[in-house]
């Protein structure tokens, strides 16, 4: 081992290193979230916190559950394809407490007009009017039931 | 305790799967939803969009996006006969409250919706230096707010402009896909909003998806396609003056 004779401060070096690693592994178990690279390279819990989120939009199968009556009419006009809350709004908190928490009924005079004012950017075969034109300043709902908006057997008037 | 070998040949393999099953945790929270059995898409029927808007509002009530920030917007396109490659492109506030008039003058107009496009090879999450921002293993791009830096280098790389800083939380921000809506067998706010079904989300790995039939049937594009992002929000009739 004559090679090595004078080379302990070498060896006195290399094990600081050892250590300094041993250290960084150990300091890392504690930083490194479990979850780091259980799909790749990212904490796969975040998926799970992602998917916690609250739900503010209660989907159109829980309207079914108590408003049946009114989605038979819904289902048998042109807005049988609208879902309620596209014009109710989010409503996932009445669907969880219907007692406390009520809906308020949307303006139609804002409401219809979003969709249905006439634009030539929108589509063709999509049904427009010009309000001023249409109504009169009159409200929708005075002949249309915005459930079933047709104005033919079926509709209102 | 007295062993045969038999009994300790048995015993050890058995010992191995009873420690791989503690080593790899407990079981996830939601049994029904597995992660490798989706593949989650958009399809976005141009002809049926009418610009209201419903969907940039409904994304906004059921994600918390802050005033003047966009998870998806819509844009109206004006494309005149003599600039195809020079469209006007308006987005009033998103679209959110719907367009002004346009007169009729011959023209072509048209709406086209747009979002986080759930790359499947996203330049976003390649340039993330600290693994903040993922494609999750059912295709949804995410981001962890609790590892972002907020350096903004995603912000920069996504070509689509699909992301932004959150001004309060200052960590980066997107389309989630409503990821907490679609594990729990909803659709997003958007589709659930778009009166005319011009937005459907799709799941690309459930073979009883209508999407198949439609992408068979239909002229589909992606947004940027020479970009090779691997984009997963399909557009029909998309227009070639779409940038």
């Amino acid at each position: 081992m004559s090679v090595f004779k004078d080379a302990g401060h070498l060896f006195r070096f290399a094990g600081l290193f050892v250590l300094a690693f041993l250290v960084f592994l150990v300091v890392r178990q504690y930083i490194v979230p479990k979850s780091f690279g259980q799909y790749g390279h990212y904490r796969g819990a975040a998926i799970d916190e992602i998917a916690a989120h609250p739900v503010k939009y209660a989907g159109h199968d829980s309207c079914e559950t108590c408003h049946a009556d009114v989605l038979d009419v819904k289902k048998a006009g042109k807005h049988a394809h609208v879902n309620c809350e596209a014009c109710h709004g989010p409503l996932a908190k009445h669907a969880d407490d219907p007692a406390s928490v009520t809906p308020v009924l949307p303006d139609t005079a804002v409401l219809c007009a979003r969709c249905h004012t006439a634009s030539a950017a929108k589509p063709k075969g999509f049904p427009q009017v010009v309000p001023e034109d249409h109504s009169t300043g009159l409200p929708c709902q005075t002949c249309h039931k915005p459930h079933s908006p047709g104005m033919e057997a079926g509709g209102a008037k | 305790m007295n062993v045969t070998r038999r009994q300790m040949l048995i015993l050890l393999p058995a010992a191995a799967v009873a420690w791989e099953s503690v080593l790899a945790g407990t079981p996830e929270e939601a049994p029904n939803y597995k992660l490798t059995e989706h593949w989650w898409s958009m399809l976005i029927d141009i002809p049926k969009c009418i610009g209201c808007g419903n969907c940039v509002r409904a994304c906004q009530a059921e994600n918390d996006v802050p005033v003047g920030f966009f998870r998806t917007w819509v844009e109206r396109y004006h494309v005149s006969d003599e600039e195809m490659t020079n469209p006007q492109v308006i987005s009033p506030d998103g679209g959110k409250e719907g367009f002004p008039v346009a007169q009729e003058d011959g023209e072509k107009y048209f709406f086209v919706p747009k979002l986080c496009n759930h790359c499947a090879d996203s330049p976003c999450t390649q340039v993330c230096p600290v693994g903040a921002t993922f494609i999750s293993p059912d295709g949804v791009v995410l981001i962890d707010p609790k590892y972002c830096l907020g350096c903004a280098y995603c912000v920069q790389a996504c070509p689509y402009g699909c992301r932004y800083i959150h001004p309060e939380k200052k960590v980066a921000d997107k389309c989630t896909l409503c990821y907490h809506r679609i594990t729990k067998g909803l659709t997003t706010a958007c589709c659930e909003a778009c009166p005319t079904g011009a937005r459907q989300l799709a799941d690309l790995k459930n073979p009883k998806d209508p999407i198949h039939e439609f992408l068979k049937t239909h002229s589909v594009q992606v947004l940027k396609p020479q970009m090779a992002t691997g984009a997963k929000v399909f557009y029909n009739e998309l227009d070639g003056s779409v940038r």
